[in-house]
């Protein structure tokens, strides 16, 4: 953009206009050519799990053709991993353990975030500021002591167990980033609200839901593909099979043994990744709003 | 604003009633509704972090059946976890691998961002949203998952990357078998999970800051160079180090790349604390020295944090 405008301006003055726009057309070149390379790597991986996923066993054990292609396609891994009843638990598993977690973080955070952001009261500013340093703390820092807590309650090897401590995740980021779509909501909105006889629960459910849904969908999506995505806790609390939520029902029950079945482990792992890259390819924007949220607003 | 407001709406409620009661009007106060609405979060914050980092600290000072506190010899009680610890050269060896692991990963996601969101910046934007939905596909799969397709592709005997390399004649490489590979592979996945996550987040610093300087710096007579250094690195330094510091807490506790790739070997040499921990509080079941290891990432998490924390609101501090 400064680029053009410079391109623009300076020509008549110092002669210079070919030698730019040689020198723009080489930056077109370098940024296309980048991105085509980091394109090639970054998709390199999901692309060969595909190519796996549709082999024959025989073609994945014969190492003399190209790996990176498909002779002859199948989708018989695709059809053992659908009829395997475990793999179908693991499935529901993730998707009980994520809907439960993506409610339960949705009301504790637009409850805390809307109190936070517009009811000043004592304690608030450093609560806000633990809501912050809460989201540093890694799951693997406490995920020990939390094993003993969930054992105590009896919670282990149980779904209930990991709905109990995947918000530690979820919760203090979705509400440091629904505190920044609260605080700029204009104040008129409020008073509006308020002289039309609102109480505290209407303005939140009628004015600061509606008007922050960008927000809140943001946010439903991080809880969603945190949750899905966790690992350390369901390695560490569910060891029964039936239990098992997908990430580590795929990593632990499909490898297995001195045989590794290949495709079919790709094409599990490929069905497990779809959910969040579906949501991602619908809600992309979204998806990155809440991404950059975290520190933009922070 | 909003103070005024609140006295606004039980200021009529109290008329109407004539005299309500002072359990109504307490129930009505704004304190105690942004108390009952802020409950859940507390509970989660001192039920699952607060209290758990306490618990784990206490659990670190017994001994291997918890029954009683473990005793070192140069410190009365307490502390015999952290001596044994420091008295074995795995534990070193743990600190040491999650150093280098952590501080060359974020380098190179950092680099590898920048450099990309330059590019990204620099094409027309009507391409930009297709470039920019396909390069952050690594951050979107779960990296568990993505990292068994890595596992498949450094497989010893199918590997597909050394098939590309004898392509170009380079020899094959025992990606997982010896240490220094070993070590190298767990850093080259998290890098590919990591580098679109600090690309998006440099792509959105560099839209938010203004054409005018850049033109400004034109008119001035600015080279590129000039202009990375004296415009966009300043207005972008708070998001970098913001980011900076998220990666490098996530990185250094990370867990499931070792987990899936290496699972620590070859020869417990590529553990990083979060698996070490697993390892030994988890799988040896014992969760005293467990909780001993997994704590000893939080000073150097919080001294971090600290630096980066300071930097950030000195920088917002002088921009207003």
């Amino acid at each position: 953009m400064s680029a053009t405008a410079a391109g623009r301006d300076i020509p008549g003055i110092y002669h210079k206009a070919g030698s730019l726009r040689s020198e723009r057309r080489w930056a077109m070149w370098t940024a296309y050519v980048s991105l085509i390379i980091a394109a090639i790597i970054f998709l390199a991986p999901p692309f060969y799990m595909l190519v796996t996923s549709f082999k024959t066993n025989a073609e994945i054990a014969d190492y003399s053709l190209n790996p990176w292609l498909i002779r002859s396609p199948t989708f018989e891994h695709y059809a053992a991993i659908l009829s395997n009843p475990i793999f179908i638990r693991f499935f529901i598993n993730s998707c009980i353990v994520t809907a439960c977690v993506v409610v339960l973080t949705m009301v504790i955070s637009v409850l805390a975030a809307f109190a936070l952001a517009r009811m000043r009261f004592w304690g608030s500013q450093v609560l806000a500021t633990g809501v912050f340093l809460t989201y540093l703390v890694p799951d693997t820092l406490l995920f020990i002591p939390l094993y003993q807590i969930v054992g105590g309650l009896g919670l282990l090897n149980s779904v209930w167990g990991l709905v109990l401590v995947y918000p530690t995740l979820t919760v203090p980021f979705c509400t440091w980033i629904m505190i920044g779509y609260f605080a700029s909501i204009p104040k008129e909105l409020d008073e509006a609200a308020l002289i039309d006889g609102a109480n505290w629960m209407q303005m939140l459910l009628k004015i600061f839901v509606p008007v922050a849904m960008p927000g809140i969908i943001a946010a439903t999506i991080f809880a969603f593909t945190v949750s899905w995505a966790a690992f350390v806790y369901p390695t560490a609390f569910v060891t029964t099979a039936e239990q098992m939520p997908l990430t580590i029902g795929v990593v632990s029950q499909l490898v297995r043994g001195d045989t590794f079945a290949w495709g079919q482990i790709m094409a599990g792992a490929l069905m497990a990744a779809l959910p969040p890259v579906i949501i991602y390819a619908f809600l992309m924007d979204y998806y990155i709003a809440g991404l950059t949220a975290g520190a933009t607003k922070g | 604003m909003a103070a005024d407001g609140s006295m606004a709406v039980s200021a009529p409620a109290t008329a109407g009633n004539g005299r309500a009661n002072s359990l109504q009007r307490f129930a009505r106060r704004r304190s105690t509704i942004a108390f009952f609405m802020t409950l859940p979060l507390l509970v989660v914050i001192v039920g699952l972090v607060a209290y758990p980092a306490g618990y784990g600290i206490y659990l670190s000072t017994l001994n291997r059946r918890m029954t009683s506190f473990m005793e070192g010899d140069w410190l009365p009680t307490g502390l015999g976890n952290f001596e044994i610890l420091f008295g074995s050269d795995t534990f070193w060896m743990v600190v040491w691998q999650s150093c280098i692991f952590a501080i060359s990963a974020v380098l190179l996601k950092a680099l590898i961002g920048f450099w990309l969101a330059h590019m990204l910046h620099h094409i027309p934007t009507k391409g930009q949203r297709k470039w920019r939905g396909m390069l952050l596909i690594p951050w979107v799969i779960p990296p568990a998952l993505s990292t068994l397709g890595w596992w498949w592709m450094f497989d010893p005997s199918y590997s597909a990357i050394n098939w590309v390399l004898n392509v170009f004649a380079v020899p094959a490489v025992p990606w997982l078998g010896e240490p220094w590979w070993a070590r190298a592979s767990v850093i080259i996945v998290n890098v590919w999970y990591g580098a679109p996550f600090f690309m998006i987040m440099y792509l959105a610093a560099l839209k938010s800051v203004p054409d005018q300087l850049y033109e400004a710096a034109a008119i001035d007579g600015a080279t590129g160079w000039q202009k990375l250094r004296y415009v966009t690195l300043p207005m972008m330094a708070n998001i970098i180090s913001i980011t900076v510091l998220f990666s490098l807490i996530v990185t250094f506790a990370n867990y499931d790349i070792v987990r899936v790739l290496t699972n620590g070997g070859p020869r417990d040499l590529t553990h990083v604390f979060a698996s070490y921990a697993f390892q030994v509080g988890i799988l040896s079941s014992n969760i005293p020295r467990g909780a001993a290891v997994s704590l000893f990432m939080f000073p150097i998490l919080a001294v971090c944090a600290f630096f980066v924390l300071r930097g950030v609101t000195r920088r917002n501090k002088e921009q207003m």
